[in-house]
């Protein structure tokens, strides 16, 4: 899997779309602690692209790579190569980058500004966003062979998870406002990665007040070491689960 | 060596694959005929394990392929169409088809001499023509040395000189006892190289016979003549 994935990442580094996506994110953060007088507020606003920009860059690169990957895997497939290690070496070359890219834009000017917990905190979580937005790309680019068709989905996706989520939620939390619902709100959150991200974060801020009660009864859950522990668990089966489904469907995919 | 049994293959509602079963024997250079969509192409793809039948069997060596991949270490493959990742360069390709499959024989670098490849070892797989793309496929078929050797329209966009030369490999490697599967519609081309023909209509074999025998029962001289002959036959 070594020899594939170094010449999936040296083709990923020639292309100027991660090059440009690092610069982006690069500019946003250090633009964002420097006009700021005050770190929260600039970290604020780092969030909030962390949170939206990076999954959709993350889905769309990759869905569209998946797709212009195809001669590759068609090369590679009448070799004696494992199928399963073509598309694991794909996936790690794509993470890789992805989290490269974050860490290089967003990672290094965090560590300079913000305390060391919370830098360390929203680099793993957008780390995690990242590599969970890749997997969901593998999934929506092996549900169907027609590039446009694959990409609409990604895009559908990254909007479900970061913008209609989180109206659904506050949807419900209205029309059954008089019923003791914050429990069933946790759980709901944790169905979605970016919402589950940014509860951890602003946990981490110190804003969770902002939240009103329901911040309370989250602070009770994330706020403890077994929450964060399996908040965090739970991010990790947003990569493994979808990951592993478009792994199955690849093993039977005719080329 | 190569030995199918009874596979079939949807892709939608079509069947392009429909109960077929054949037997493939070392040292045979073998012609795959047929109209267009008749499924030459998704049974050479379903012996590489590209395209995965719904039903049957296939061995290689008396072990079947599935969930295998190393019987591909045997096979050299030349598609109908090379594709290419586009970005690549020709030094770049076969680097990593070497470095992949790691064999320690050293390559047979024949072809790669013959059309002058190491010239253009800096082109991007992009901006090659067909013809030239036809050539990389072929050079990297050929390097490995394998027993089975399976050629999609070979000759297809080749130059009369490169055609010659791959011709010229090809009756080697038969020499050397390899499995050969061509697909061509040039029959007039199979002429002197297969020893045997295979035709298949509507995803299944209606024959498959030793050159001499086809000319023989036909009462033709060349295996142009003969297919020609048995197309025109309502018994068929």
């Amino acid at each position: 899997m070594m020899r594939i994935l170094k010449y999936v990442v040296l083709d990923i580094l020639k292309n100027r779309t991660v090059l440009a996506y690092t610069c982006m994110l690069a500019m946003f953060s250090w633009s964002a602690f420097s006009l700021e007088d005050n770190v929260a507020k600039g970290l604020l606003t780092v969030l909030n692209i962390v949170l939206l920009a990076v999954p959709l860059v993350s889905v769309l690169f990759s869905t569209i790579y998946v797709y212009n990957s195809n001669e590759f895997i068609e090369l590679l497939v009448s070799h004696p190569v494992k199928r399963s290690r073509i598309w694991k070496a794909l996936f790690a070359g794509l993470s890789l980058s992805m989290v490269t890219a974050y860490f290089a834009g967003i990672g290094i000017p965090l560590l300079i500004f913000a305390d060391t917990g919370t830098a360390v905190m929203m680099i793993a979580a957008g780390a995690l966003l990242s590599v969970i937005f890749v997997a969901v790309a593998f999934l929506s680019s092996i549900m169907t062979r027609d590039k446009a068709k694959g990409i609409g989905i990604s895009v559908m996706l990254w909007l479900y998870f970061a913008l209609l989520f989180d109206g659904l939620v506050l949807f419900l939390f209205f029309q059954f406002a008089d019923y003791p619902i914050e429990k069933p709100v946790v759980i709901l959150s944790a169905l979605s990665p970016v919402d589950l991200c940014r509860i951890l974060i602003l946990l981490r801020l110190d804003v969770s007040a902002m939240m009103g009660y329901t911040g309370a009864i989250f602070k009770d859950f994330f706020g403890t070491s077994g929450g964060l522990v399996s908040s965090f668990g739970l991010l990790v089966l947003w990569v493994t689960v979808p990951f592993y489904l478009s792994l199955r469907r690849f093993r039977k995919k005719d080329l | 060596m190569i030995e199918i049994q009874n596979i079939t293959k949807h892709f939608g509602k079509l069947k392009v694959l429909d109960n077929l079963s054949l037997q493939l024997n070392s040292g045979e250079c073998i012609a795959l005929i047929g109209p267009n969509g008749c499924g030459k192409t998704t049974l050479i793809k379903s012996i590489l394990g590209m395209v995965l039948p719904e039903g049957g069997e296939i061995l290689f060596e008396g072990a079947s392929i599935r969930n295998s991949d190393e019987y591909r270490r045997h096979i050299g493959y030349m598609p109908q169409i090379g594709r290419y990742p586009d970005n690549m360069t020709i030094g770049q390709v076969t680097g990593m088809i070497k470095a992949i499959r790691n064999e320690k024989e050293t390559a047979d670098d024949e072809l790669y001499e013959q059309f002058a490849i190491g010239r253009m070892l800096d082109k991007r797989m992009r901006t090659l023509s067909g013809g030239t793309t036809q050539k990389v496929s072929a050079m990297l078929a050929f390097m490995f040395k394998p027993r089975v050797l399976i050629l999609d329209e070979p000759t297809a966009g080749l130059d009369p000189v490169a055609a010659e030369v791959l011709k010229a490999k090809i009756i080697s490697a038969k020499k050397q006892g390899c499995l050969i599967l061509i697909t061509s519609h040039l029959l007039s081309e199979l002429e002197g190289m297969v020893s045997q023909v295979i035709f298949m209509q509507e995803g299944r074999v209606v024959l498959h016979k030793n050159v001499g025998e086809l000319k023989t029962d036909t009462g033709k001289d060349t295996i142009a003549q003969s297919i020609i002959h048995l197309l025109k036959d309502p018994v068929l």
